[in-house]
């Protein structure tokens, strides 16, 4: 098998690695635009939000330290115990849903039935607010974060593909221990919304508000409820990127990754979220191999592009959008009177 | 300040149903939209238990407030209810939410039928029961709707926004049956449906009322069928109550049958084009 066919093999999978994270975060703004019609430009500064907490509750940091020295004069920055992974996640979760009350209770109640540009424009509000608060609570240093995941190089599919195919592929455990806890936590949530009464007044809620509540569902309660999964999704998101990459600002950025997935699969299907994120993944990765090799692109046309993962998403998004406005499993609306 | 005449009250109860409880008493209540919009000026009804009550006028007249008024869906709606009150079972109720009713027992079934349209049709009578937690009992209540409405049993599983309009209604009227309810808000069943859907949805009515003792509050434009099915009626207009009196008074009544139930070649007119009407309080506390 010729050689850049087996690089372009093994592109294409790490793509579809990246993919999954992009479907992550994508999947979060479905959640709550679905239910709520809201536009959560948040959702990646919590994911930045979630892993900070994290991190700061398994090192046992204090949170709004810097805060309370300048204050107080003191000099406390951690309480000298490391608190085991599992522990720091269910932590996370409680921070995370508290958020989501929160949200609820300060922003999104004093907005119902408002114009879901101001709503968006509260998300705005919000993404920049929760960034102040993860400052002031955690700092803004980069930080390691590591729940035990499996990191390098996967031996097996190195050495399968090796016997195979005489080219050993290159995938990263992390990546393949990411997609698997995706794919469970993406069926955990379908069987959510499917099969239990709460997610049965979720989709309710998507459908018809004002129904909705005509049969006695509290709206505060769904959206709380929304809000709260959008979190536990940020977290996961984030313990991925954050794993891979540490910790920083640029995670919340993860967030630009996953509105070209949302054209593509449209805002108010999960499983549009997933494909659309894996189809993106996947068409970056490989664009980018195509464009920047010298002796494919570069043999054609004598010149080669690099950075393209930058815009590239954009442009396919755009060019879907064209073909198909309501992206690729938006939720047919039913016309009928 | 106009009035209306003594004839056209009545007692505030069909006389069949006299010595029955009072459920629901609206009391001269005042509905703003948006602050400044005043939509209800002073309705006043009352609805017996066992009862079908019909709330009849024409377009725009306030029926929808008044139920939403009572429902307490007006929030979500920027409506708020201004002078009056609301009393269920003796309980005021304004402040309560629409989930709270619905614990009590009172539900709106939309006008425009409301299913949830990507959800299936057993799913939306599922939502029904969202404030209930006798599981077991709900299991025998979703049969009791497939026997009022066998349709629905042969399309349960189908997403309700495929289904047709009459079928819609019945959805709609079956997912509040699942709340196990005493009174039924009903805003105008037979919007949109053929006239045989119709007596076939009011005969679905009725026999719920006999059966099950369901007590109703019918908004209904079409004034011909709702007086047929109905105990005891009030006529709105713009906002007020401008006639109320038992079904079958209300059918005999000549300015009735003029107005609306359309006996009289001059076409459809409001009362008040013919006599000033001097407005009797009765119903004011
Ligand atoms: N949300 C709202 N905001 C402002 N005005 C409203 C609102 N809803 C209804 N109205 C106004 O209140 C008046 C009464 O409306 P309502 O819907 O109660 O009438 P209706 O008797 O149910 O009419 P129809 O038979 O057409 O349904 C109308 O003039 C309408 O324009
Ligand atoms: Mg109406």
């Amino acid at each position: 098998m010729p050689d850049q066919l087996l690089f372009a093999m093994e592109v294409s999978l790490n793509g579809l690695m990246t993919g999954i994270m992009y479907a992550l975060v994508a999947l979060g703004f479905v959640l709550i635009y679905k239910a709520s019609g809201i536009f959560n430009y948040s959702q990646g500064v919590m994911a930045l939000f979630a892993a900070m907490t994290l991190v700061g509750i398994q090192e046992g940091r204090v949170p709004f330290s810097h805060l309370i020295n300048s204050i107080f004069g003191t000099h406390i920055t951690e309480f000298g115990f490391e608190v085991p992974a599992l522990l720091a996640i269910l932590l996370t979760v409680a921070v995370m849903i508290a958020f989501a009350l929160f949200v609820q209770k300060f922003v999104f109640r004093h907005l119902v039935g408002q114009e879901p540009i101001i709503l968006f424009m509260a998300t705005i509000g919000l993404a920049y607010f929760l960034e102040g608060v993860s400052d002031l609570m955690w700092g803004s240093e980069i930080r390691q974060l590591d729940v035990g995941l499996p990191q390098g190089i996967n031996g097996a599919i190195d050495n399968a593909t090796f016997e195979a195919l005489g080219y050993g592929f290159f995938i990263d455990n992390l990546d393949i221990s990411a997609a698997i806890i995706a794919a469970i936590l993406v069926a955990v949530l379908i069987a959510f919304a499917q099969y239990t009464k709460q997610g049965r007044a979720m989709r309710a809620v998507a459908d018809d508000h004002q129904a909705a509540l005509s049969v006695g569902i509290s709206l505060n309660y769904v959206w709380i409820l929304v809000w709260s999964l959008a979190g536990i999704v940020a977290l996961v998101a984030g313990v991925m990127w954050g794993s891979k990459s540490g910790v920083q600002f640029s995670l919340s950025l993860i967030a630009l990754k996953a509105l070209p997935v949302l054209m593509l699969g449209g805002f108010t299907s999960i499983p549009g979220a997933i494909i659309g994120g894996l189809i993106i993944g996947m068409g970056e990765a490989l664009f980018e191999f195509v464009v920047s090799s010298n002796d494919l692109f570069g043999a054609w046309f004598g010149f080669t592009f690099s950075a393209t993962e930058n815009w590239f998403a954009y442009v396919l998004a755009l060019a879907f959008l064209v073909f198909r406005p309501q992206g690729l499993f938006g939720e047919r609306i039913i016309e009928r009177v | 300040m106009l009035d209306q005449p003594e004839e056209t009250h009545g007692d505030g109860v069909a006389p069949e149903l006299k010595d029955r409880e009072v459920l629901l008493s609206v009391n001269n209540i005042e509905v703003i939209y948006n602050h400044v919009i005043l939509v209800l000026k002073g309705v006043s009804l009352a609805v017996p238990k066992g009862g079908i009550t019909a709330l009849l006028g024409g377009n725009g007249a306030g029926k929808t407030t008044t139920l939403k008024a009572i429902s307490n869906l007006l929030k979500s709606e920027r409506g708020e209810v201004t002078k009056g009150s609301i009393l269920y079972r003796g309980e005021r109720v304004q402040h309560l939410s629409p989930s709270d009713l619905v614990e009590r027992g009172v539900i709106q079934v939309m006008e425009g039928r409301h299913c949830f349209e990507h959800l299936t049709v057993e799913e939306n009578l599922l939502t029904g029961s969202y404030t209930r937690k006798d599981r077991a009992a709900i299991a025998d209540d979703l049969d009791l709707v497939y026997s009022y409405f066998p349709r629905l049993k042969e399309r349960r599983k189908s997403q309700a926004g495929y289904t047709s309009g009459g079928e819609q209604q019945m959805c709609a009227i079956g997912r509040a049956l699942m709340s196990r309810p005493e009174t039924i808000l009903l805003d105008e069943p037979s919007m949109g449906l053929a006239p045989q859907l119709v007596e076939e949805i009011f005969g679905i009515v009725k026999s719920l009322n006999e059966n099950e003792g369901v007590s109703f509050l019918l908004a209904e434009q079409n004034t011909n069928v709702a007086l047929r099915f109905a105990h005891y009626g009030y006529i709105l207009e713009s906002g007020r109550v401008v006639m109320d009196g038992p079904a079958k008074a209300l059918r005999e009544n000549a300015d009735v049958k003029e107005f609306y139930l359309g006996m009289s070649d001059e076409g459809r007119k409001s009362f008040r084009d013919v006599r000033s009407y001097r407005r009797r309080k009765r119903w004011l506390a």
